[in-house]
């Protein structure tokens, strides 16, 4: 643990949690107001604790310090994909980012994910992230008639998509694309990974339709192998490699 | 405004009405089609057989025999006047062309923001390409390994025989 760890653990009181101070540095930006439209770097000192996440930072600092500071999240923990940010140059999700791990020695950079418009502060505009989610069709596609009982899946064909079902739409890998970042055109490794949870389950009947989608000047071909969305992903999804299978069906379907 | 390329016609028609602050964010239009899963392919193609040409080249050129010291006006010419050298340099020139120009394609893409400025490069890019590639493919088959009235010494041994 860190230098300031060690010094607050060497004569605790009996009962007394041990605690450690932090710098969080937070690129804000607001868009109405004296200094609109700039964004800068505002600083906070907190105290606290080794079980304390960035999440919970933000919160100190939204609670105690200054109400202004503008963020979401909802579960908390992790489920609804709400508080992805860039931590110290990464994508991670605020609340799953404990501070003792993300070098609190020294300050903490938090800024929105890139790549899609700052609304204020860490907020930003999901719309353009939601609008390639929906062009690859993310719901089941069948022919025929409904089945009167459940469609029925082997645990293998299970198996095959298992990865893909984990999204929990973030953004955190788009955003951490460097392709996405240029025009905000290509897909992005999101709308992949949830074509790709389709395009292998094999009640789905429309993977023809999403590769199709896909086939596109900003879709798979814009891929340039780079594994941030891997690294990115809170879910542990292998995102990079989600999408060389989406490549592969392709090109088995073209020659 | 064309911002009704994304969301549903009604949030698309409120947005309309007002200066989207995310319009340039929109994916222009769909580009469907087999070009970059080609070209794609064609990297990787091209990538294999380059290694070949590229890797042969430099051992013929730099290893055999007495190496790099014998590169001189008649090595060339000796190997030029060889249809196999001929279509290997041929080969060489043109899948790395190909290749170059495409990948360079591909990293202007990636960086360049604006369309204009996209053009701009692409534009440039093509043009060397051209040059290169007709300069090179008529040296190719135009070299004339023994010009009349030059040294005998700096020629080919063929060229005196
Ligand atoms: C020696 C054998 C070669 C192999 C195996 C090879 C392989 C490849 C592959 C697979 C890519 C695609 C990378 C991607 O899609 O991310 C690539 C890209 C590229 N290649 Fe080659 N290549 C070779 C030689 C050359 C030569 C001779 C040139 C220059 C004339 C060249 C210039 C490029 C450029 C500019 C790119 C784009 C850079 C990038 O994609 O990051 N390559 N190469
Ligand atoms: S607040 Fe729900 S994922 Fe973090």
């Amino acid at each position: 643990m860190t230098a300031v760890m060690e010094k607050a653990d060497a004569q605790p009181k009996t009962g007394e949690i041990p605690s450690f101070d932090v710098t969080i540095k937070v690129r804000r930006f607001n868009p109405e107001g004296d200094a609109a439209g700039e964004s800068y770097w505002d600083e906070f000192h907190i105290t606290a604790y080794g079980t304390d996440r960035v999440l919970d930072a933000l919160h100190k600092i939204k609670w105690e310090h200054d109400g202004s500071l503008t963020f979401r999240r909802s579960c908390a923990h992790g489920v609804c994909g709400s508080d992805a940010m860039r931590i110290n140059g990464r994508n991670r999700l605020a609340c799953k980012t404990l501070l003792k791990d993300v070098n609190p020695g020294k300050p903490i950079l938090v800024e929105p994910i890139k790549g899609l418009p700052v609304v204020k502060d860490l907020v930003v505009d999901m719309e353009p992230f939601f609008a390639s989610y929906r062009e690859i069709m993310p719901f089941l596609i069948t022919t025929g008639n409904e089945p009167t009982k459940e469609r029925i899946q082997s645990a293998e064909q299970r198996e095959r998509f298992d990865d893909t079902t984990k999204c929990i739409l973030c953004a955190a890998c788009t955003s951490s694309c460097p392709v996405f970042w240029t025009d905000g055109q290509y897909f992005g490794p999101a709308a992949i990974v949830n074509a790709h949870r389709f395009i292998f389950d094999s009640r789905d009947e429309g993977a023809q339709q999403r590769l199709e989608i896909l086939n596109d000047k900003e879709g798979v071909w814009r891929c340039r192998t780079t594994f941030n969305c891997t690294e990115a992903c809170p879910r542990g999804i292998e995102v990079t490699k989600a999408i060389q299978e989406v490549k592969r069906a392709m090109i088995t379907r073209a020659f | 405004m064309t911002s009704a390329t994304h969301g549903t016609p009604a949030v698309a028609e409120q947005v309309g009405t007002l200066d989207a602050p995310r319009s340039p964010y929109m994916r222009k239009k769909t580009t469907r089609g087999n070009y970059e899963l080609y070209s794609w392919v064609f990297m990787r193609a091209s990538g294999v057989v380059l290694v070949v040409l590229v890797f042969g080249h430099l051992f013929v050129n730099l290893m055999v025999g007495e190496g790099v010291k014998a590169i001189d006006f008649a090595f060339v010419g000796g190997k030029w006047s060889s249809p196999f050298w001929q279509i290997w340099d041929l080969l060489m020139l043109w899948l790395a062309m190909i290749h170059g120009t495409n990948g360079l394609r591909t990293i202007i893409n990636d960086y360049a923001e604006r369309d204009v400025t996209r053009g701009v490069l692409k534009g440039l890019l093509y043009l060397a390409f051209t040059i290169v590639v007709v300069l090179g493919t008529l040296v190719i088959f135009t070299f004339e390994p023994c010009p009349v009235g030059a040294d005998p010494e700096l020629l080919a041994s063929f060229c005196t025989a």
